[in-house]
Parts: C-alpha cells; sequence; structure tokens
C-alpha cells in the first residue's frame, strides 16, 4: 500500500476550500441579469383552486411575471414522473396521479406551489407573492397513512381509489403461513416508522437560464445525479431535448437521498427563464425544506416471527402502509418494496418470508429514499423482532442471532437477493468484545446504584447497496439502468483528471477516487483531479446514492485505467523498442519483463500525445479512455452494532452511553473516510430512534416546520464511537468494495430502541424515544405491575 | 392546528354597558391588538383588518368577523377567518358570556384554527401569543369600559 493509495488515510483534498469558505454552492452562482423567484405555497392541504388573481401582485415594484399552473399548461410542459413502475398482485400498474409543477387544478399538500414571482430582486419576489390572491376551496383531508384507505377518507386524486396507489407482494404468502402454522413460538410487533426530514446544511436551490440565440437551457442545481436530472427533465417534462439542456451540480452541501430526485422547483426556474429571457433564480429557505423536499421513512407496520422449537426462525411475514405523501416522487415508489422487503431476511437463514405493502397518497409532502431507503425500515422489523423473540423465548439476543446466522455463501434468501459474501459470526463476535458485553451484568447493577437504568441492544443489520445490475432493476420495474461510467484523461506532462458520472456531496470522492488513480498509476496524489457534476463535461453518469459510488463508480474508473494501462503499453513498446507484450507496467514505471531497460510514466504520457516515435497508421495518438461499469449484484455491507443506554427513571431521559460498530465493507479505500460515514450515518439513526418526527396534524398541517419543533441530533447527543471492521471482499467488483455510507443509519434505530426496552421491560416505545414517551412507558409498566401483583 | 384557549375577566361596569362596547365597532377596533380598520357591513357583520406578530410571523389577516347567537345582554359568538396570505390563514371564534357580579364577569371560549407558515412556525408560541393577545385586548376593553 502506497502512502496514498487504496487503504490510506489520507486527508480529504476538497477540505481545504470547504473549511476556509471557498466551497463554490448553487447559491454563489450568480448570473447577467439574473431574477429571483418567490413561490407562492398553499397553505392548506387540501384545496381546490377557484382562481388565482395576480393583478396586485403584477403591479408591485420590481415585479417581471407572475407565473400559474395555467400557463405552464398553456406551454404544455409535461408532470414530474415516478421512475420505477410497482405492479400490484392483481398485476395492475400503480396509479400514478398527474404532478405538475405548479398545482393546476388543486394543491394537494401544505407548501404545493401554485404560483411563482419573478422579480428583480428578492425581497421584490416576496413582497409580490403575498399580494397573489388565490381562491381555495378548502377540502377535506388526510395525513395519516394508516387512515389514508380507509371509507371516510378523503380522496386525494382520481386515479387512486381508496388513496391506494398499488398493493404490492413480495414471496410465498401460502409456504409462510404454513410455517406459522406449525411454529413453536410466534413473535408479533406493531411498528411505525416515524417520518424523517432530510435536512442537509445546504438547501436545495436552481438557476435557469435560456440563451435565446442557440436555444441552449443551463441549470445550476443542488443534485446528486446530474444526468438523470437532465434525462427526466428532457424526456418527460420536454423542456428541451437533451443535447440543449446543460445541468451543472457544482458543490453540494449534503444530500442524504433528498437531492436525487426531480423537484418542481427547478423545473419552474428553467421554463420562467424562458418565459422572462432573463436566468431565474431560486434558493430554499428553510421553511421551503420541511415542506417540499421529500421526506423519508413513515410506514406502519405489523410483523411476525415464526420459530421453532430450537430458536431457529422458520418464518417472518410482515404488512406494511407506505406513505408516499401527495405525488410520487422520482423513485419513491422502489423505496417500501424492492429496497425493503427485499431485505428482510436480515443476516438470518430465513426459509419462508411474505410480505404485503400498500403504497398510499395522503395529503403531506412527497416521501422518498432517505439515507438507507427501506433498508432502515426493514433492518428495524428484523432486528426488533430478534430481540423480542430473544426476550420472550429467554434466549441470549446475541446468542439467538447466531444461532439463525448465514454462514455458507453464496445464499439465496426467498426475497430475491443473494448474499454474495460475509462473515456474520465474525463481526457478532467482534462487536460483543468491543462493547465489553460480559461485562454489561456489573455495569447494569451500578447504575442501578445510582438509581438509573441500564439497556443494552444489539442490530446486526444488513444492506443491499450498489445499486445495482441493471438487467436486475430493469426486470423488477426501474426506468433507467445503473451503471456508472468514467473517463480517465491523461494530459500530455502526465497529470489526469477523472471525469466520474458519481456525484460528491460529502462523500470525499475527491480524495478516495484520487487515491485508486495514484496506486494504480504510481503518480502522486496532487497529480489527480477528479471532475463530476456537469453534463457538459462529464460523459455520462448515474450519479450518487445507494453506498454506489465506490463499489460502482470506481469500479467504472478500474475499467477505464485498464483501458489506459493498454493503451499505454503500446505507447511504452515504441518507445523501448520491445514487443508490447513484454512490457510490464509498475510502480509507475514501464519495464521490458526481465531487463533493466524502463520509462517512466511521464514519458509515456507525453509520447502518446507528440507521437513521434509511432505512426499514425498503427496506433491512434492520445491517452483518453472511457468505459461503461455495470455491476453483476448488488453488494451486501453488513455488521453489527452495539448500543448501550442509561435513562434516568424519574425524567425519561435517554443517554447513550457506549456505541459500538462492527461493519463489513468489504475493503476500505481510505479508513479515515469510512469511519465519518459511520460516525455520520450512526447519528443519523440516533436523530430518528431519539428526536426526530415529523409531525402533520389530522387537518394536514406540518406542525414541526423548523429547527424549532423538529429536533435534529446535535454532538452531545452521541458517544464516542467505538469503530471496528471486520473484512470480506466483494467478489462482485474489482475492487472488493461493499460501500459504506448508508450503514450507521441503517443499523442504528434498532440498537437503540432495542436497549431502551431491554432497560424499562416493556416493548411498548415509539420513535421517537423522546424523555416524556420513555418517562410515560416507565410509569405504564410500573401501572401494569402494580396491577398484577 | 387547533388552539382553545378559556379565561374570564372582571369588568368594573354595567352588564348593559359592556353589552353595548362589545357590540361597537369603533370600540372593538381600539381594543383589538394590531387592528387596522374594522368596517361594519350589517349589524352583525364587519370586515377586518389586523397586523399579527408570532414568533417570526408577521402577517396582515384580512377577513370578516361575524356575530352569532346574539343574546343581549348575555352574551354572544364572535367568529371569522382571516386570510394572512404567506403567512397562512386562522379561522374560528370566542363565545362570550356576561355575568352580573361586581359590575360584569365576562367569561371566554376561544377555539380555532390555523394553518399554513403560523402552524409550522408558531405552533409552540400561539397559545402564548394569543393569551398575549387576550390580555391586551380586555386591557383595552377594561379601560374602555371604565
Amino acid at each position: 500500500m502506497s502512502a496514498t493509495g487504496i487503504g490510506a488515510t489520507v486527508r480529504r483534498k476538497e477540505d481545504q476550500r470547504f473549511i476556509t469558505g471557498k466551497g463554490h454552492y448553487t447559491a454563489d452562482v450568480n448570473r447577467a441579469g439574473q431574477t429571483h423567484a418567490c413561490f407562492v405555497r398553499s397553505p392548506h392541504a387540501h384545496a381546490r383552486i377557484k382562481g388565482i388573481d395576480a393583478t396586485a401582485a403584477s403591479k408591485m415594484p420590481g415585479v417581471v411575471a407572475v407565473l400559474t399552473g395555467a400557463d405552464l399548461a398553456v406551454d404544455k410542459l409535461g408532470n414530474l414522473i415516478c421512475g420505477w413502475m410497482i405492479h400490484s398482485k392483481d398485476g395492475s400498474a400503480m396509479k400514478m396521479a398527474p404532478h405538475p409543477a405548479l398545482a393546476q387544478t388543486k394543491a394537494c399538500h401544505v407548501g404545493d406551489p401554485v404560483a411563482v414571482v419573478i422579480a428583480e430582486t428578492l425581497a421584490q419576489a416576496k413582497d409580490a407573492a403575498e399580494k397573489v390572491q388565490v381562491d381555495y376551496e378548502v377540502l377535506p383531508a388526510v395525513a395519516d397513512p394508516a387512515q389514508a384507505q380507509s371509507a371516510g377518507a378523503a380522496q386525494i386524486h382520481e386515479v387512486a381509489p381508496k388513496n391506494t396507489i398499488y398493493q404490492w407482494q413480495l414471496g410465498d404468502k401460502g409456504k409462510t403461513d404454513a410455517a406459522f402454522q406449525s411454529a413453536a413460538h410466534v413473535t408479533k410487533l406493531d411498528i411505525v416508522n416515524n417520518r424523517l426530514v432530510p435536512n442537509a446544511i445546504e438547501p436545495r436551490a436552481a438557476i435557469g437560464e435560456y440563451d435565446s440565440g442557440t436555444g441552449h437551457f443551463t441549470l445550476w442545481n443542488t443534485t446528486q445525479n446530474p444526468h438523470v436530472a437532465r434525462l427526466v427533465i428532457a424526456a418527460f417534462i420536454g423542456m428541451a431535448p437533451e443535447h440543449k439542456l446543460r445541468v451543472i451540480a457544482p458543490d453540494v452541501g449534503g444530500g442524504f437521498g433528498s437531492k436525487i430526485f426531480i423537484y418542481p422547483e427547478e423545473v419552474v426556474a428553467l421554463w420562467a427563464s424562458k418565459r422572462v429571457g432573463r436566468p431565474v433564480k431560486w434558493v430554499a429557505e428553510r421553511v421551503e425544506s420541511f415542506l417540499s423536499d421529500a421526506h423519508g421513512r413513515d410506514h406502519v407496520t405489523h410483523a411476525e416471527m415464526a420459530f421453532d422449537r430450537d430458536g431457529k426462525v422458520v418464518g417472518l411475514r410482515a404488512r406494511t402502509i407506505a406513505n408516499l405523501g401527495a405525488y410520487m416522487s422520482t423513485f419513491s415508489s422502489s423505496v417500501p418494496t424492492y429496497l425493503y422487503a427485499t431485505l428482510l431476511s436480515g443476516q438470518y437463514n430465513i426459509p419462508n418470508i411474505y410480505c404485503e405493502v400498500d403504497a398510499v397518497y395522503t395529503n403531506t409532502v412527497p416521501v422518498d429514499a432517505y439515507r438507507g431507503a427501506g433498508r432502515p425500515e426493514a433492518t428495524f422489523v428484523v432486528e426488533r423482532l430478534v430481540e423480542v423473540a430473544a426476550r420472550e423465548l429467554s434466549i441470549d439476543p446475541a446468542e439467538l442471532r447466531k444461532r439463525n446466522f448465514i454462514h455458507q455463501f453464496p445464499h439465496q434468501t426467498p426475497v430475491i437477493l443473494a448474499y454474495d459474501a460475509g462473515d456474520y459470526n465474525a463481526s457478532l463476535k467482534k462487536a460483543l468484545e468491543l462493547a465489553d458485553y460480559k461485562g454489561f451484568a456489573k455495569r447494569k447493577r451500578e447504575s442501578a446504584r445510582d438509581g438509573k437504568l441500564r439497556g443494552i441492544g444489539l442490530s446486526a443489520y444488513i444492506e443491499a447497496c450498489g445499486l445495482a445490475p441493471s438487467q436486475a432493476a430493469g426486470s423488477l420495474g426501474a426506468g433507467v439502468g445503473l451503471w456508472e461510467s468514467a473517463e480517465v484523461r491523461v494530459n500530455p506532462t502526465g497529470s489526469v483528471e477523472v471525469l466520474t458520472g458519481s456525484h460528491s456531496h460529502g462523500q470525499g470522492h475527491e480524495t478516495t477516487f484520487a487515491q485508486l488513480v495514484s496506486e494504480r498509476l504510481g503518480i502522486a496524489i496532487d497529480n489527480v483531479s477528479i471532475v463530476h457534476g456537469d453534463t457538459d463535461i462529464v460523459q455520462f453518469g448515474m450519479g450518487t446514492y445507494g453506498s454506489r459510488s465506490g463499489a460502482v463508480g470506481m469500479s467504472a474508473i478500474v475499467k477505464a485505467l485498464d483501458k489506459v494501462e493498454a493503451k499505454a503499453k503500446k505507447v511504452a513498446s515504441h518507445l523501448l523498442e520491445a514487443a508490447e507484450g513484454d512490457i510490464v507496467f509498475k510502480d509507475g514505471k514501464f519495464t521490458v519483463a526481465g531487463t533493466d531497460r524502463s520509462v517512466p510514466w511521464g514519458d509515456v504520457a507525453l509520447n502518446a500525445y507528440t507521437a513521434h516515435k509511432f505512426s499514425g497508421q498503427e496506433l491512434e495518438p492520445g491517452l483518453k479512455e472511457t468505459s461503461f461499469y455495470d455491476p453483476t449484484n448488488f453488494t451486501f455491507p453488513a455488521g453489527c452494532h452495539v448500543c448501550e443506554v442509561e435513562i434516568d427513571p424519574d425524567t425519561g431521559e435517554t443517554e447513550i452511553v457506549n456505541w459500538t460498530a462492527v461493519d463489513d465493507f468489504g475493503v476500505l479505500v481510505n479508513p479515515m473516510i469510512v469511519e465519518g460515514q459511520v460516525h455520520g450515518g450512526i447519528t443519523q439513526g440516533v436523530g430518528q430512534a431519539l428526536l426526530e418526527r415529523a409531525i402533520y396534524d389530522k387537518d394536514g398541517q406540518l406542525v414541526t416546520g423548523s429547527f424549532m419543533d423538529y429536533c435534529m441530533p446535535r454532538a452531545h447527543d452521541v458517544p464516542s464511537f467505538k469503530v471496528g471492521v471486520t473484512v470480506t471482499k466483494c467478489p462482485s467488483n474489482p475492487l472488493g468494495i461493499k460501500g459504506c455510507g448508508e450503514a450507521g443509519a441503517i443499523a442504528a434505530p434498532a440498537a437503540v430502541i432495542n436497549a431502551i426496552t431491554d432497560a424499562i421491560g416493556s416493548e411498548q416505545i415509539a420513535m421517537p424515544a423522546t424523555p416524556q414517551a420513555v418517562w410515560t412507558a416507565i410509569q405504564r409498566g410500573n401501572a401494569t405491575r402494580k396491577a398484577a401483583e | 392546528m387547533a388552539m382553545v384557549m378559556d379565561g374570564e375577566v372582571q369588568l368594573p361596569a354595567p352588564r348593559e354597558v359592556v353589552w353595548a362596547k362589545l357590540n361597537d365597532a369603533e370600540v372593538l377596533k381600539a381594543c383589538i391588538p394590531g387592528c387596522e380598520s374594522l368596517e361594519k357591513l350589517s349589524e352583525t357583520e364587519f370586515q377586518a383588518v389586523a397586523v399579527v406578530k408570532i414568533g417570526p410571523v408577521k402577517a396582515k389577516f384580512k377577513g370578516k368577523v361575524r356575530l352569532s347567537d346574539l343574546d343581549p345582554p348575555n352574551g354572544y359568538r364572535i367568529s371569522g377567518e382571516g386570510d394572512g396570505g404567506v403567512a397562512g390563514f386562522a379561522k374560528g371564534g370566542a363565545t362570550v358570556a356576561l355575568t352580573p357580579k361586581d359590575g360584569t364577569q365576562l367569561s371566554y371560549h376561544v377555539d380555532a384554527q390555523i394553518g399554513g407558515k403560523l402552524a409550522q412556525l408558531g405552533q409552540r408560541l400561539v397559545n402564548g401569543a394569543a393569551k398575549n393577545m387576550a390580555d391586551q385586548f380586555f386591557k383595552n376593553f377594561v379601560a374602555a369600559v371604565s
């Protein structure tokens, strides 16, 4: 391993600019003659738009235009779409309702944009937005997914009777029910996976610009996947053909999934720029983020796990209602189906699994992928069931897990996935050692002496990452391929630019991708630049989500590097006057095998372009190669997290006193960056478990619409983490990488709730386990015990 | 979101005087905090404009105010809907009852719905702000009837 190669802890190259305020975000972009947009948003959860009077607003100072859904219809712009087709049990297609970028006949959630004011300054746009008179006829609303299908619930879209988008199933119902009938023990749980707001530090933003001379559009946008945005806006919205639309995603300050999707605001900014003939800029305020970013989770689930007499799992069944909000967001349909039910086998050998999922519309902001996307929900179901079952069966939770672990690979689960490699015992064992699991009883007694309740909880999670083999994704309904592309461009002086379709919004690609090139070509890491985020510069790409950039994005770079090396060897063979087959490339030098004759990398790069030593007929000048890499399987990161809590029974306050994470991410490119990802992921998961919940009241008003009421985790909410790794190489990609971006958020909620329920001796606690909720659960438990005595 | 508030105020005036003042648009306008105009449309209907500030949200609310369940001089219900533009909306009302006791005792029960930015940002503050506004109103009203 070189000092800057694969496996080295290299400081992040990008941090210099980020920590010195030199990052360049969409909001930092300013175009000559630009105008500013302010959206008029519905204050009602569900209301018919009887009319919009923009007369007074149009006369306000600085106003350039006031545009509504009617104007959008005049220009025949297409609807926003969901790009993953799901079919119901009965074979019918999912019920996708029209989603215009500006509401045309009715508003379907609080914050639904109904008009936009374009003005010279932002202040003028905001002032004029106050003057837009919208005549609403308020309709009954439904916000609770569990209520959405009931007879009396408000009907949101004509295409979806009973607000039902699909009724999907996975697995063998007959075999699973039979397994339950002959089971020795069944554990049952009702679970609400709380609704979350992603809250990236940088709010979404967009600048649209139209060049009337060439007919070209440019969109600066906070997106995790600029090429996907270009494809959707071109092919479905119909704004401009792909070759006349450039999407630029400059530095992006966090996404967590919420910036994958194509949103109304960027479509409107682009469209309006042509309408007004000037660039249009929009930057979300935090309240708009709460009201318009796609939220995450929001599942209501009943789940059961069946065991035989030996404590072996014989079956799992689950029924989930998934809230997709008022409209179907870009990938929303796939999250509670193929990213959820396929993971219900966890790390366990479960012969029979059956899952039903109803996806419903509600009068809330759309719900889509959020860090982990479906897999945290699945892990929560499986790991809560196992933990509760262990308590019911009086078997140590670690032992019950061990008894059911998968040991042989590859392992075909009953829910599509084929796990390729892993060692679940190893991560469990290491986690228990690091957490001093054996010493827990003593620590619990010590806490009891101080009047505190101590609990310990495990979460042995698995995820399917590296999305995904395109053929497999296509067969499951995906509207796109999920390959990645890379171009390696060697300059005459030997430095290298890598053009990648992955997109970095905090992951550190400028460092990790450069480590790969530095090691492979034997050049200094500072001689490598990673270029991403511009559809006019980068050849193609599918973007960054699903922990895919290492496993898929870097594999594409490997493929391109293979081609570069092959071509460079041809150049070297001319320089060294040797047969191409005799050239060996190692440590940045091309050597004739068995001799001391060699040329360094820089000479080969220069000669590839001067082309003085070979004729253009036998070898093309230049050294630049492109590749597309399509993965052959998902990757399966897995591990074991152990959370230990101490609870003050008088206040219900939970303190996380110890956290151990042992993860198997395959080969690590940069252990420091991986550890950072683990820290961030766990903290988000702790946020879900203890603090965060987006609450809509029964009328569909979001009452947690700011950081005053929506509690984000802070440094003092988490302990110093003990982080360890075990390594089984991923067999399906050339670097053996599995991915690490989502693991913490997937593992953490179950670990926290397992620890709290262990401490208080009651399973009746919902997330977030706030002090009030914990205190109430303790009181309820005391009352039940007293009644029993 | 829903908001409910109850209260009692002791007024140093006979019930008939209190009743008359409660039906006097000019008095109400002077007493309602932030009220910019209150035009009488009929004996029981007013057009109102009021500036309301709750936490970070400040907005001019426009709407109709109606008097119903008139039972002179025992009480009435005052209700209305206000549109605060991007700040959101509020609708609801108050039932007011007058009892002759050391002058007049006025008791009220407020029920209201609020939505939009007011609900997102102000929900923790709404009850406190509403109580403040009620206190301010009655302070003014006590002065008006004295």
